[in-house]
């Protein structure tokens, strides 16, 4: 499975994602933001950081930046586009994906382990993934998802939340969510689910020597979905 | 404007000094020359009253590569690895504007790290506040809090260990101190040693504002009830660009066109250039129409003081100004030749075609003042003899839910949570452990860092305190299971105009010293931090020292929770009783004098190798140092963080029990071990001399000794765990 990682200006998770990518059999390139063209990939990867300095709206610059024309294109054309962090924010910046992520409920910058909830297995992503609930790590200031009703209407009719904040046994109440974000919302889907943006780091738990290994389960099972 | 003296005395110069600039110059200085002098003369760049006691650190060892007097030190790791890092204060700005000044505090020392072509891989910081009681320290804990990880989260480096304390000699002078370790090929690094003449000299990254104009002349003073109008001396920093300098500098570093290179940090563009230019025994002139400025009109004296953040000096071979233009540009950075090296010795300047400075290179480095102070050796306090019925009405385990939820002793979550402590995908070991681990990228080494500082023993006897500290850096890093390597020291002091001040600074090096040496454990960069002084009120001397170690399989790596039920918790080192200065004579019995535990360097080398050696042979399941709150604080915490309880042997034999569980004795580790395997590990520790005690066995779910303890890990994991988040939130 060929991949394609954006370097915006500010991105700091690029690296942690290449590593991650090719620890588990993708074929990877890194493409710069002022590129206008995508390589030919079948997945492209926005990853998290400060893009432009997440400066007046976190991934407002990014969204309107050169190469993002054609990934907006390769997400039209069924593509698979997968946002972490920044990424998730950048999504929700050109539209690709619905709502917007608002700073954390208690203000503050947070970094974790948090446990979230597959909540949608029809698709390339979890499809027949082994565990339903994975540790995942978290590390942002903006997580709280946020949408109007209407959209939050749309978003359940079509099964598009993909992710859940939980905790070990699956219960997602108020309580085990981090951010404030509406629904518990980590992760979300386009209505065609070739999109997803998440706000946890799969790429920072690809080993058991670091805070964990529930990663490596999510690439696995991606690359395995696409043979 | 006719320079007088008390123009010179405005810019923070003494009469004597301003003399010695007339005599030096043979001439009156003009404004902006006086304004250079300043900037080179103060305290926090000339090390005008500590240069003559640092010359005594220990600063050698075979895996230096590079002591103090560069941007910060190098150290061997192996293969073609090294770590450069460094410790630096930034305490005044930081009192001022909390946000503004620590997250320029990470920014400056990633800076002084990358400069030497080393990509940074961890950060840490140590900070002290006030008494929580304080009306200020909550909103300056938060603010510290949220510009430490403004900075280093944004541009994606991990903090991976700290510490925090609270005390009142802080109130009116808080602490921030900011480490950074960075990675660079051994044969790859560059320094700021400028050579060859009519190189051009580079200006790289931000453009140069009004910002922190006289910020290290206001690191230099004692703060008064006018501090708040030296708010606009505070920096203002952007993470991103920084993020952008550091990608762009790194691209250049790998073409062969750097001669030197230099940040500008404190005194600007005036330090960054007269320290290239000393140290290549060369002129500099700078042409500085050609700066790049963020606002009109700035004129030569502004531009010189100035210490917007971002900004690098660079002197390239002469040819290369194209290809390395292309890279900053890329980056969107500025990027303009501003002067040449030159054969004169001088430092000359040029605005609009005019020469507004000319200054031997010499007269503002080598012949800055350096100061021999007069300072006051303190007497070893008396120990106190603790009436025996003091300790009757006491009972062990209120003693132990006060101690473990004491702001000093309890857990940071609430400050490491907002820190990225995991980008870049190597952290092993997150805050809240003994040192931070990280490893190498791509290898199966890592590194160990950790920063301490104990200024409670250091105000009790500052030479025993300065020994003790650096033991501590030498046991948490020993605790994680790696080889210490060396350390970085920022000496945090008051006034050293004070004969009290000065000698506690002096005995603290000296103490510093002989345990670096003893332990063989250099010191290979650093600054000096005067002047944390408000209304004749100084604060407690405070050298925090931050200790490298390495762990050649990082799969070897240790950490303090307990692992299963069933092993042995065994006490290694010798527990004499010694409670003067501990934190259960502060705010148990009320008892603030006595003398600090007494540091013997011997057995602190002899059991902390031999924890190693039992670590070789995989003998060690957990370990943790024993510190602050004696063996009982560490083995509760041993407890929380495996969430599981320890039955505490009812025959260990004790000198008085509180004696035991709360004494601050040096030199002491607690670890688990398997059961089956006690006889080697005795044999072990009998072959190399050290005392041991059987404390207990894992068992559980509650902390036990005797009838006197009984309580759930789960209560004393509330007690630990909820006060800082309470008090942040209250």
């Amino acid at each position: 499975m060929k991949s394609s990682v954006i370097i915006f200006p500010g991105s700091n998770c690029d690296r942690d994602m290449d590593v991650a990518l090719k620890k588990h059999g993708y074929k990877n390139k890194m493409v710069w933001h002022d590129d206008i063209d995508l390589p030919k990939c079948d997945l492209v990867v926005l990853p998290g950081g400060f893009s432009y300095g997440d400066y007046l709206r976190c991934g407002s610059i990014a969204g309107k930046s050169k190469i993002i024309k054609s990934v907006i294109e390769f997400a039209n054309s069924g593509g698979l586009v997968l946002g972490i962090c920044n990424g998730f924010q950048i999504l929700t910046e050109t539209g690709l994906l619905p709502g917007v992520l608002q700073q954390n409920k208690y203000l503050n910058f947070i970094c974790k382990n948090v446990h979230v909830k597959v909540n949608n297995k029809e698709n390339s992503y979890f499809k027949n993934i082994k565990k339903e609930i994975l540790e995942l790590h978290i590390a942002h200031n903006e997580g709280n998802y946020f949408c109007t009703k209407d959209e939050l209407e749309v978003i359940k009719n079509n099964n598009q939340i993909a992710l859940t904040y939980c905790n070990t046994e699956g219960s997602d109440e108020e309580e085990f969510n981090p951010n404030g974000a509406l629904n518990n919302i980590a992760g979300l889907f386009n209505k065609n689910k070739n999109v997803l943006g998440m706000m946890p780091h799969p790429e920072r738990m690809i080993d058991k020597y670091l805070s964990g290994n529930d990663g490596s389960i999510f690439f696995e099972n991606l690359i395995k979905n696409y043979i | 404007m006719e320079v007088n003296e008390q123009i010179a005395i405005d810019h923070g110069l003494k009469i004597e000094e301003y003399k010695k600039i007339k005599e030096l110059l043979k001439r009156n200085p003009n404004l902006t020359e006086l304004a250079i002098f300043s900037a080179m003369w103060n305290e926090h760049c000339s090390y005008k009253s500590s240069r003559k006691h640092l010359k005594n650190l220990f600063t050698k060892g075979e895996k230096v590569i590079q002591g103090p007097g560069e941007n910060a030190g190098v150290i061997d790791i192996g293969d073609e690895d090294a770590i450069v890092f460094k410790i630096e204060s930034h305490n005044h700005p930081s009192f001022i504007e909390p946000y503004q000044g620590a997250a320029t505090g990470v920014g400056g020392i990633m800076r002084d790290v990358f400069t030497m072509g080393a990509r940074p891989i961890a950060n840490l910081n140590s900070i002290h506040f006030g008494s929580t009681q304080h009306k200020k320290t909550k909103n300056l804990l938060r603010g510290v809090v949220k510009g430490i990880g403004g900075y280093g989260n944004c541009i994606g480096v991990p903090t991976i260990a700290g510490q925090t304390n609270f005390d009142d000699s802080y109130n009116g002078n808080i602490l921030v101190n900011a480490m950074t370790l960075g990675l660079v090929n051994k044969n790859k690094i560059f320094y700021s040693k400028a050579a060859g003449l009519n190189k051009p000299v580079i200006y790289v990254g931000s453009k140069t504002g009004r910002d922190g104009i006289h910020g290290a002349s206001m690191a230099s003073a004692i703060f008064d009830d006018k501090i708040e109008e030296k708010k606009p001396t505070v920096q203002v920093g952007d993470p991103f660009t920084e993020k952008l300098l550091l990608e762009a500098c790194l691209e250049l570093m790998k073409e062969d066109s750097i001669i030197s290179i230099q940040d500008m940090g404190a005194a600007g563009l005036t330090s960054s250039s007269v320290e290239m230019a000393s140290k290549g025994k060369l002129g500099i002139e700078l042409d500085l129409s050609k700066v790049p400025c963020r606002e009109e009109k700035m004129t030569p004296y502004e531009i010189m003081l100035s210490e917007s953040q971002e900004r690098m000096l660079i002197i390239l071979e002469n040819g290369k100004e194209e290809k390395a233009k292309e890279i900053f540009d890329k980056w969107n950075l500025d990027f303009a030749v501003i002067g040449k090296t030159t054969d004169t010795q001088n430092l000359e300047l040029l605005f609009n075609q005019e020469k507004v400075a000319e200054i031997p290179i010499d007269y503002l480095a080598e012949n800055a003042p350096m100061y021999d102070r007069k300072w006051k050796k303190s007497k070893l306090p008396q120990k106190i003899d603790y009436p025996k019925d003091l300790f009757k009405s006491l009972k062990l385990e209120s003693c132990l839910t006060k101690i473990i939820s004491n702001p000093n002793i309890c857990d940071k979550q609430w400050i490491w949570e907002q820190y990225d402590h995991t980008v870049m995908g190597d952290t092993i070991q997150k805050p809240g452990g003994d040192a931070g681990v990280v490893r190498v990228h791509g290898t199966n080494k890592a590194v160990a860092a950790s920063v301490d500082s104990s200024a409670v023993y250091c105000y009790a006897h500052p030479l025993t305190g300065g020994k003790q500290v650096v033991c501590e850096s030498w046991r948490n890093l020993i605790s994680v299971g790696s080889q210490p390597v060396a350390i970085t020291n920022c000496l945090n002091f008051g006034n050293p105009e004070k004969e009290k001040n000065m000698g506690e600074f002096v005995e603290c090096v000296n103490g510093i010293s002989e345990a670096a040496k003893f332990l063989n454990f250099p010191v290979v960069s650093g600054n000096v931090s005067f002047y944390n002084e408000t209304k004749d009120k100084g604060i407690k001397p405070t050298p925090s020292i931050g200790g490298v170690g390495i762990l050649n399989d990082y799969k070897n790596m240790l950490t303090m929770d307990l692992k299963k039920e069933g092993n042995l918790i065994l006490v290694i080192g010798k527990t004499e009783g010694h409670l003067d200065q501990s934190i259960f004579s502060r705010i148990i019995l009320l008892e603030k004098k006595g003398p600090p535990p007494e540091v013997n360097l011997f057995n602190e080398k002899n059991n902390g190798e031999t924890i190693l050696k039992l670590l070789d042979k995989k003998l060690i399941i957990s370990c943790h140092d024993i510190s602050v709150g004696g063996i009982i604080i560490a083995l509760s915490k041993m407890c929380i963080k495996g969430n599981k309880g320890v039955k505490i042997n009812s025959q260990i034999k004790l000198l008085n029990k509180f004696n035991y569980f709360f004494a601050e004795d040096q030199g002491r580790y607690i670890i688990e071990i398997e059961n089956n395997n006690f006889a080697m590990v005795k044999k072990v520790l009998e072959e190399n001399s050290v005392h041991f005690d059987e404390l207990g066995v894992v068992d559980g779910n509650k902390l036990t000794f005797k009838d006197e303890l009984n309580i759930s890990i789960q209560d004393l994991n509330k007690k630990y765990k909820s006060w800082l988040k309470n008090y942040m939130i209250s």
